[in-house]
């Protein structure tokens, strides 16, 4: 096939504002025991787990899952101990077999690979991160962090580069000679993420990778690990069984009980619209304002005044609305800041031509503003801090909507986004 | 008392007298060429010992004793245990022993870890293996010594068979149960960045099991020394034949200063070898 210049370049950009599915999961079954594929049988479907526990001896460790992970996504696979989610996790490697199934990497199906093709394929896609570490006592930072590489036969002292270059990414630079035995869990942790990062892979598979970490310390490496993502933009699955966590962390997250897919979806998703009894139960305590937007409890202003009307159109407007101030936006529909009725007059009374008069500072005050991503929490200080509605704007400045203190409350209360839809 | 009815007797002994017989006419080369290896090693070793002179000999335990313990005080009283060995007469005696326990821990090793390797890697390997070693650690020796005596003749080398039989299993059970330990996430961490078994086995596996397979190594020494006494009644010569010699002519004075020797032979090896396992 043919094709021209234009229509390829914008095949091309097509392609990449479409993020491809990097990982993709279809009728993922793994039952422990003797026999193991007969459960995976219609006449099987019906039954809960124990009662099939009970009547066969197998254990199901994942039932039917499916699901797909798009290029540079952060997802979380979530549960209780015994969901599955670990086992979940060594599937995608095959670290574990599926008893039926199929998984897709970089579309190739993985089940079907022989021992040895397998071998290379998890050389070149994967890093994984554990949670306790995994690390070889006997060898040094520098050695541990260079093991992946090792393992591809890469020549020495580009080994020793590339992990010497991971271990700077996360801030272990200085502490490559010694013994991971004399590390805290926190920097010992930041080793086993080293050693998966040093290979470059495409997909980071870290199973609970900050669980075994002090609170203080599990929450900066979250933050560290954050912004680290921010810089990489890889493709992250994520094994969790802290619920707080996954939200902060996911771009997507799925809930898994009893070896089975509960729900799929966004933090703010799961939150707010839990799909079952069980997924309630699980977010009972989280709080919305933790995974709620700004950008999605925003209004349009009522009221908006334009930097080229002068003071006295402003004012006309104001009364006319009854209002005491409003937002004040240039050309561009940038904000500018807000604007009230008695700064206004005085502004009217001493400006010498009332008429060519410009809204801009000092009659207009600059007021906090925030993105569309922040969550509610974050919106609290400001609202306390200052009397008007919170202004969300763009990344470019431009107002996108306002937030008022009373969205915020109803937003967070237990019951409050189900009124609306 | 009921009395076992004779009628469902099993003729086993006939059986393994036959299979001997057997073996003895049909695999005499194997067992001679198995001697022959043996035999060679052995004197490799008696080599090695008798011509480094004691002179020589005690200052390097002295100093093997000193560096490897950490502790002056553990290389003089080593020194001075091979020198009351040498004070007791038992010298050149001392040294054959040593070469014997030294062959036959060498071929225990050889034959042991491999063993210990395999049996890690597959349940169904441990669960056939283990009865076997019990049973090399609980038969009574003579059981075996008696067959040994009959394939490889009288001497030393029916003495290392038999001492490898009974020292060996310490060093396969330790090196299976030391990989089987090994923190399973650093094997999955291996096998989760592409490592072939080989890899795993040599760069993460044996690696950590070290510490224990050491101690395998340690206890494998200790009982391959405490056989030489039995080793001795097929015609080893060393401290053991002392021991026998004194025991039959009622010497206690010679069977206790025989049997010090060993004694000493013994905490002198086994501080040595235990300092490296615990070093690694």
């Amino acid at each position: 096939m043919e094709l021209s210049p234009e229509a390829a370049e914008e095949a091309a950009t097509a392609a990449s504002s479409v993020p491809e599915e990097i990982i993709r999961v279809e009728g993922l079954w793994k039952v422990f025991g003797r026999d193991p594929k007969r459960i995976t049988a219609a006449k099987y479907a019906h039954q809960s787990k124990e009662e099939i526990q009970k009547k066969t001896g197998n254990i199901i460790g994942l039932r039917n899952v499916d699901f797909s992970v798009k290029k540079g996504e952060f997802f979380i696979i979530m549960g209780l101990s015994g969901s599955g989610k670990s086992t979940l996790i060594r599937n995608i490697i095959r670290l574990i077999n599926p008893t039926a199934g199929k998984i897709f990497i970089k579309e190739r199906n993985i089940t079907k690979l022989s021992e040895n093709d397998l071998l290379d394929f998890r050389k070149d896609t994967f890093g994984m991160v554990f949670q306790h570490y995994g690390l070889l006592p006997h060898l040094t930072v520098l050695d541990n962090a260079a093991f992946g590489l090792k393992v591809r036969r890469i020549p020495k002292g580009e080994q020793y580069a590339k992990a010497m270059q991971a271990l700077e990414t996360v801030g272990l630079k200085g502490w490559e000679d010694y013994y991971p035995g004399s590390l805290s869990g926190g920097m010992q942790q930041r080793v086993g993420l080293a050693r998966a990062l040093a290979n470059n892979p495409d997909i980071l598979l870290m199973d609970e990778p900050f669980s075994g970490l002090d609170p203080l310390i599990r929450r900066q490496m979250q933050d560290e690990f954050i912004e680290l993502q921010e810089k990489l933009q890889k493709t992250i699955v994520f094994v969790t069984h802290d619920l707080s966590e996954a939200l902060k962390l996911g771009d997507r997250i799925a809930i898994l009980h009893d070896g089975e897919v509960a729900q799929i979806g966004t933090p703010e998703e799961i939150v707010t619209e839990p799909a079952d009894d069980y997924v309630r139960e699980f977010v009972h305590d989280a709080s919305p304002a933790k995974v709620v937007t700004a950008g999605k409890i925003m209004l349009d202003p009522e009221v908006l005044l334009y930097s080229w009307e002068g003071p006295k159109t402003a004012l006309t407007i104001l009364k006319k609305n009854n209002r005491q101030g409003a937002f004040v936006v240039d050309q561009k529909h940038r904000l500018l800041g807000v604007a009230n009725q008695a700064r206004l007059e005085k502004f009217q009374n001493d400006v010498e031509d009332p008429e060519k008069a410009k809204l801009k500072p000092p009659v207009v005050k600059e007021v906090p503003s925030v993105g569309e991503d922040t969550v509610l929490e974050d919106l609290f200080s400001i609202v306390t801090a200052n009397p008007y509605p919170i202004p969300v704007v763009s990344e470019s400045g431009r107002l996108l909507g306002i937030v008022k203190t009373d969205d915020i409350f109803e937003a967070i209360s237990p019951n409050g986004g189900d009124g609306d839809d | 008392m009921i009395e076992f009815p004779e009628i469902v007797r099993i003729p086993l002994r006939d059986w393994i007298d036959a299979a001997m017989s057997w073996l003895l006419v049909h695999l005499d080369g194997f067992f001679d060429a198995v001697g022959w290896i043996i035999l060679k090693v052995m004197l490799g070793f008696e080599y090695i010992f008798t011509v480094i002179p004691w002179f020589l000999f005690i200052p390097l335990i002295f100093f093997a004793g000193w560096k490897m313990l950490k502790s002056l005080s553990m290389g003089i009283v080593m020194a001075l245990m091979l020198f009351l060995i040498g004070c007791f007469g038992y010298w050149e005696l001392a040294m054959k022993t040593l070469s014997l326990v030294s062959a036959s821990v060498l071929f225990s090793l050889l034959i042991g870890i491999p063993t210990g390797i395999a049996m890690a890697q597959r349940d169904r390997t441990e669960s056939i293996l283990k009865p076997v070693l019990d049973a090399m650690q609980t038969m009574p020796s003579f059981v075996y010594l008696i067959p040994a005596l009959m394939f490889f003749g009288l001497g030393r080398v029916p003495a290392v068979i038999a001492t490898i039989i009974y020292a060996v299993p310490p060093v396969i059970r330790l090196t299976n149960v030391g990989i089987r330990t090994v923190d399973p996430e650093a094997v999955e961490a291996a096998k989760a960045f592409g490592a072939k078994r080989k890899q795993v086995l040599l760069d993460v596996q044996l690696p950590l099991a070290k510490p224990s397979i050491m101690v395998g190594i340690n206890q494998t020494t200790m009982m391959a020394l405490a056989m030489v006494v039995i080793g001795s009644m097929i015609g080893a010569k060393g401290l053991g034949m002392e021991v026998l010699l004194s025991i039959n002519r009622i010497e206690v004075g010679r069977g206790f200063e025989a049997g010090i020797s060993i004694v000493f032979l013994a905490i002198i090896i086994d501080r040595l070898t235990f300092s490296i396992s615990k070093r690694t």
